[in-house]
């Protein structure tokens, strides 16, 4: 069983999630960022079906709670990826582009799935679970790079709608914060208690910075993204 | 071998996230002209230093928690942390690098002024709520 700060802290995720979705229904912009509050809602039952399978079911150690956990977590990966490819139809609105992206995101998604299941196909018995992992693992990978291509075009095209480069750069935390941790742990297994640890509060990373900016940040500011990146910055 | 080569470059894309975030976080305060009661506490009117950040930082942790500025607050905490160690070591061998650490040091400095006048602000209207019941 988990011990109480681990349960605190699905508590402050789950409690976070929910606000994200509370803030984007206060500011009218559910619609606009349908994905990624859709992403935020399945995270919140998620979180109440773990809670619920760590309570009821053995705990962490369980099986249940195991395939559980991996089977969801390739879930939302997936919602998660369509969501940042929302966020590059909302770049790219003005050049309706929109069929192109959507299109090479289910190529990209397939491709990922493809070489995923190539990995997995040597080496392992139980399959579908470990594709499972894979996937998700690869998932995160992609989404990294595709987010630093999406901050590239936002700051090529000198997008200045200041939510929209708050979430685009939440995401790049959040996924770059992953793909640490998840190398570390494969770096030795000694990292891998350390990274067990990690894991839940790079969670609740998201959620935070999102819930930041549906809450403070008005759907009409404006920001120069230029100034925001680091070289030669003022 | 692979693993490290991903950990590194994991966490120069971290940065490259997490350096721009932080400057929008702070470019939401940087419009916001200071109380003249915390301009008297801090003794910063327009500019700050970096150094004063710790001297704000403690004043704010006096002020009544404020649910909705806690998260950036922390991450301008660890984004000062980070300017510190870039101050302390890379930005030794670039007097560049070193004047805009200082600088970056200086606007999370006056982000935090901006954070405790808010604090202050808002405990005020918290008394005035409390006195009115």
């Amino acid at each position: 069983m988990p011990g109480s700060a681990s349960y605190a802290i699905l508590l402050l995720g789950t409690l976070l999630e929910a606000l994200v979705v509370v803030c984007a229904v206060r500011r009218k912009v559910l619609k606009k960022y349908f994905v990624l509050n859709l992403y935020m809602l399945l995270c919140v039952f998620v979180s109440l079906g773990r809670y619920h399978i760590l309570t009821h079911d053995g705990g962490v150690k369980s099986i249940t709670y195991r395939y559980f956990y991996f089977y969801s977590d390739a879930l939302l990966t997936i919602i998660l990826y369509f969501g940042l490819i929302s966020l590059y139809v909302s770049v790219f609105e003005e050049m309706k582009v929109e069929r192109y992206l959507r299109i090479g995101a289910i190529v990209l998604l397939a491709g990922t799935s493809w070489f995923s299941y190539a990995v997995v196909s040597q080496s392992s018995h139980r399959m579908l679970t470990y594709f499972a992992f894979e996937l998700s693992q690869n998932l995160y990978f992609v989404g990294l790079v595709l987010t630093y291509v999406l901050w590239a075009a936002v700051l090529k095209m000198r997008h200045t709608q200041a939510l929209l480069v708050q979430l685009v750069l939440s995401l790049g935390i959040y996924f770059s914060a992953y793909a640490a941790s998840y190398s570390l742990s494969n770096l030795h297994p000694t990292f891998y208690s350390y990274v067990a640890y990690m894991v839940p509060v790079i969670g609740c990373l998201l959620p935070m910075s999102w819930a930041y900016a549906f809450w403070r940040v008005p759907d009409e500011a404006r920001l120069s993204p230029q100034r925001l990146a680091m070289a030669g910055s003022r | 071998m692979i693993a490290a080569i991903i950990l590194v470059c994991s966490l120069a894309f971290f940065l490259q996230f997490f350096v721009p975030y932080c400057r929008s976080v702070i470019a939401s305060s940087t419009g916001h002209v200071l109380s003249l009661e915390v301009q008297d506490v801090t003794g910063i009117s327009e500019q700050a230093a970096g150094d004063d950040f710790a001297r704000v930082m403690q004043l704010l942790m006096l002020c009544p928690d404020r649910p909705e500025d806690r998260s950036e607050i922390r991450a301008i905490g660890l984004y000062y942390r980070i300017l510190n160690a870039v101050k302390t070591t890379v930005a030794r061998l670039a007097p560049s690098l070193m004047a805009w650490a200082e600088k970056e040091r200086g606007r999370c400095t006056y982000f935090a002024a901006v954070a405790l006048d808010r604090r202050v602000a808002f405990s005020r209207d918290l008394l005035a709520q409390q006195i009115e019941a």
